[in-house]
């Protein structure tokens, strides 16, 4: 009796995991965006007898724009063959329908070789345009996935025998460190230069391949936009006491205040951080949390970086309880950062790592950081997401990503001050 | 009754075995090598320490997150213990009905992945979380007890670690001889004196080596203690980590937390003390008799179901809502069966090495102890208690310097788990032994068997089922691990748990949902099947 019992618990058990697992394997369904209907544009491989050396890449071939109020959801597939051209669509949310052609021209001259990246940020954000960079270039890419801070400290810990080509960064503070360590390649010009110069090392040691901006998020149900104030210098009124979120430990977060100690100096920074702490603030380990906890109204304020709140609207849809707040006044608190990555020494797949960092400043790749992760392209001619604020709408301060490279001293103010332990 | 030489008297039995067989000697003292690889690699990296480094050290505020630690392990060891002791008897030695079903319950908590079942509970029952929501629609409840700090974090680390405890002990539990039980009843004690009197202090060895998984599980924790907002010592090493990566202040700082382990450590031996725990009468032990729970089964099934709804039901629940919410919008779902094959492999040769390890230094510890072996003890127990990351950066050290052809191999990342988790395995697999008579041996050995062959054909056979509950706790560690996964996998190496952390801390949470389920249902296999094994022994 009781065998025949707990045999049923086995059965029921197997039978749930399969369960879950084919539920998990269910192909994978479009996601909508949440706000308005879109033109999805569906891509198809395109089975290409002689595949894929890039000799030349255009980025952008032809762009059409055709402006349309209310827009149908119609799959289409656009694919032409054109000899030995690949010519692919990319999905773009936008209102207007953007078509972005890109046409790669392909030789294959034996194998393309592989590629090891290390990447910082995660496989659900960058997974799937490195999948793309594979697929146009026939290069077998290995990536190791983990936190920017650890996979860095992997990186100084392997020093010369470092396995990896690449080194992709949620953040400059870790490419920083691995340039500091002189573990970098010197990036040609042809790369960096794709990018302003405020998004790349001034010794091409790496570059930005997305932006970030510093935002408020707030809670919309307790606050409307123009309660909240316009530089960050009045959240330390004692009004906001109880109200603030904030994650100093978070790597976004230091890079913010080692911009207001370039900008405003050391002693304004540290009365700044005093009044924050003397608010009271809620302290989070990282980004994600204190969004949760501004949507949930735990806090009214939180500093963050923009692209998290983008995930909450998709997953809760509209009704999630924050919206994003640029400051106005220019000042170091509406900073853009940007992910990005490097190219290291000790590599064996130089050419390829050179490929992929072409790839990723390509409009393709752009359009996708745009589109699907939210975040700011850094190369002209490529539309911000249309829910995102214009990058220039924002007041942000001109201030170049390799003059946050004193992390370390960031870090000590915030040690000293009793914000980090 | 036979012959009955009895209780726990304090004096050490001569051991007349001489020196340790070779097998038995050369192994454990490789483990004890290779538990020493973090511990040189914070030499290395403190040695370069600036003096910045060292005044951070030497700071109030150092003093004041050893306390707020130390605080949260006490609280978190006690609670776990006044759960875990009565849900081991009772599940053992009751009339309660669905023991087994119970059992495997129990034991489940402990493979939520410490960094997604915070965020579980946050989300739960946080400020306007879900249960908040549930009570503003029906009653009008606006306000929620604060969660965060250090009674949220004791209430969440015991929930997710006592198992440890539970499963322990109830191992020890099931080997108890019956017999002094049965003295103290014959002698006119109650039920509850005895228990209290003759059974509990025959479980100390058990009592303390849970406690101490408990308490090094606490002190090694990261992700909870952080979304929880109560910063521990191992917090603080995590943050050097963060931005810019001070190495040299991470390794002075893990220095503190293998000291701190060491003092665990020798506080467990004291607690478990010199005494003998297995019978030295004639004869073998009986089946226990079965308490009548009478009235209080109503008591017990109360106890143990609020306890379970907080430990599982309500983290599953979560999981749950998430999938169901995430399908619903359209979202997409990770693949899960290579995650789940990876899991399942690294998980098992995990499993089985550390296992292996574990039953080499016991027998050392046990059966041949000498000043030697007695420091290899606390040099086993340092991954256990070092944050994940550094055993990691450790082993990439090494590996990337001296043994290429097995970095970021599956061999060197099922080491690493193995110098982590080592400890787990070693403290059933010790408990088992302790239990057994070594008189059984010696008569093995009068009949002429050699050393070796007894351990094959007597000791091991006996202390199977503390080397199979240590097995599986180490497995189910293993499905959970993030940190040394994510730094020394293999390239492109995914298991379930970096699909739920690679979902989750990009807020995909319906992605996460998956594979977070899927590791609560491929670990309570293992369970399940254990559970119903002990059944056959015990009939």
């Amino acid at each position: 009796m009781f065998r025949f019992k707990s045999s049923l618990v086995i059965v029921a058990l197997i039978i749930a995991a399969l369960g879950l697992t084919a539920c998990g394997t269910a192909p994978a369904a479009a996601v909508t965006p949440q706000v308005i209907e879109v033109e999805r544009v569906v891509e198809k491989a395109v089975p290409v007898e002689k595949v894929i050396e890039v000799v030349r890449e255009v980025p952008v071939e032809r762009q059409v724009v055709v402006e349309k109020e209310v827009i149908r959801e119609v799959p289409v597939e656009r694919i032409v063959e054109v000899e030995k051209e690949v010519v692919r669509v990319q999905e773009v949310p936008v209102e207007k329908i953007v078509e972005v052609e890109k046409i790669v021209e392909v030789v294959r001259e034996g194998d393309p070789g592989t590629l090891i990246v290390y990447s910082g940020r995660s496989e659900s954000l960058v997974g799937p345009i490195i999948e793309q960079f594979e697929e146009v270039t026939g290069i077998n890419v290995a990536v190791k996935y983990g936190k920017t801070g650890e996979i860095a400290a992997t990186i100084l810990e392997e020093g010369g025998n470092s396995p990896a080509d690449v080194f992709f960064a949620q953040d400059p503070g870790g490419l920083g460190e691995v340039a500091n360590a002189g573990l970098f390649e010197t990036l040609p010009t042809s790369i960096t230069e794709k990018v302003p110069t405020w998004a790349r090392s001034p010794e091409s040691e790496w570059v930005g391949i997305s932006g970030r901006a510093r935002v408020v998020v707030y809670n919309s149900e307790n606050l409307t936009a123009d309660q909240i104030p316009t530089k960050m210098e009045d959240f330390t009124k004692p009004e906001w006491k109880g109200r603030i979120g904030w994650a100093p430990t978070n790597g976004s977060f230091q890079a913010m205040v080692t911009a207001m100690r370039v900008t405003w100096g050391e002693e304004k920074t540290r009365e700044w951080l005093l009044g924050i702490q003397a608010n009271e603030p809620n302290v989070y380990p990282k980004n994600t949390p204190t969004v949760a906890a501004a949507g949930a109204g735990e806090v009214d304020v939180g500093f963050v970086n923009h692209y998290y709140l983008y995930r909450f609207l998709a997953e809760e849809g509209e009704e999630f309880g924050a919206r994003n707040y640029h400051v106005t006044d220019g000042g170091p608190g509406g900073i853009i950062l940007v992910a990005g990555g490097g190219i290291l020494k000790s590599g064996e797949n130089k050419d390829n790592a050179e490929r992929f960092f072409n790839f990723m400043l390509s409009t393709v790749a752009q359009q996708y950081f745009a589109g699907q992760t939210y975040e700011y392209p850094l190369i002209d001619g490529v539309n911000t997401n249309r829910l995102l604020t214009p990058l220039d709408e924002i007041n942000n301060p001109d201030i170049d990503m390799a003059s946050l490279e004193d992390l370390a001293g960031t870090q000590m103010m915030l040690r000293d001050l009793g914000i980090l332990q | 009754m036979g012959a009955v030489g009895w209780a726990v008297i304090a004096g050490r039995r001569r051991l007349l075995l001489g020196a340790p067989p070779l097998p038995a000697l050369i192994p454990a003292l490789l483990v004890g090598a290779a538990m020493l690889l973090p511990v040189i690699y914070l030499l290395v990296r403190g040695a370069s320490a600036s003096d910045q480094a060292w005044d951070l050290l030497f700071r109030v505020r150092t003093l004041e997150t050893l306390w707020r630690t130390i605080l949260l392990i006490g609280c978190v060891t006690a609670l776990s213990a006044a759960i875990a002791v009565p849900f081991a008897w009772l599940t053992l030695r009751t009339d309660l009905p669905f023991r087994r079903a119970w059992t495997v319950l129990a034991a489940l908590p402990l493979v939520i992945p410490s960094f997604v079942g915070a965020f579980l509970y946050i989300s739960a029952l946080g400020p306007k979380g879900l249960l908040q929501s549930a009570l503003e629609a029906t009653l009008g409840v606006d306000r929620l007890p604060d969660m965060y700090g250090l009674f949220g974090a004791t209430a969440v680390l015991t929930l997710l670690s006592y198992p440890y405890l539970f499963l322990t002990v109830r191992g020890s539990i099931a080997n108890l001889d019956p017999a002094t039980e049965e003295a103290s009843r014959g002698l006119g004690h109650g039920a509850w004196s005895t228990f209290f009197l003759v059974t509990l202090p025959q479980l100390k060895p058990s009592i303390a080596a849970g406690s101490l998984l408990v308490a090094l599980y606490t002190l090694s924790e990261f992700g909870a203690v952080a979304l929880l907002r109560y910063n521990t010592f191992t917090f603080t090493i995590y943050q050097q980590y963060e931005g810019s990566i001070d190495r040299s202040i991470a390794a002075l700082l893990s220095f503190v937390l293998v000291i701190m382990a060491v003092v665990i450590l020798l506080s467990e031996n004291y607690t478990r003390g010199r005494g003998r725990y297995y019978r030295v009468g004639g004869g073998s032990a009986r089946k226990p008799s079965i308490v009548k729970l009478g009235r209080w089964k109503w008591l017990a099934i109360g106890g143990m179901g609020t306890v379970l709804t907080l430990a599982l039901a309500l983290p599953v629940g979560v999981l749950m809502f998430w999938l169901i919410r995430g399908v619903g919008a359209g979202e997409p779902l990770l693949l899960l069966w290579s995650a789940t094959r990876n899991s399942l492999l690294v998980s098992g040769a995990a499993a089985v090495v550390t296992a292996g390890m574990a039953i080499a230094m016991a027998v050392l510890l046990v059966r041949y102890p000498s000043k030697l072996n007695r420091a290899l003890e606390p040099i086993s127990f340092t991954g256990y208690a070092l944050p994940g990351v550094v055993v990691a950066l450790a082993l990439v050290f090494f590996g990337a310097k001296y043994a290429r052809p097995l970095y970021q191999t599956h061999w060197l990342l099922i080491f690493a788990y193995a110098v982590l988790f080592f400890p787990v395995a070693l403290g059933s697999v010790r408990s088992a032994l302790l239990q057994i008579s070594p008189r059984l041996e010696d008569a093995a050995r009068s009949l002429g068997h050699n050393p070796l062959r007894v351990m094959m054909r007597v000791t091991l056979p006996l202390m199977r089922s503390g080397v199979l509950m240590g097995a599986a706790l180490v497995f189910l560690l293993t499905m959970k691990e993030l940190p040394a996964t994510l730094i020394l996998g293999p390239l492109g190496f995914q298991t379930l748990a970096t699909s739920v952390w690679s979902a989750s801390s990009e807020a995909f949470f319906a992605r996460a949902a998956a594979p977070a389920l899927m590791i609560i249902l491929t670990s309570s296999i293992p369970m399940t099947l254990l559970v119903l094994r002990e059944k056959r022994t015990l009939k």
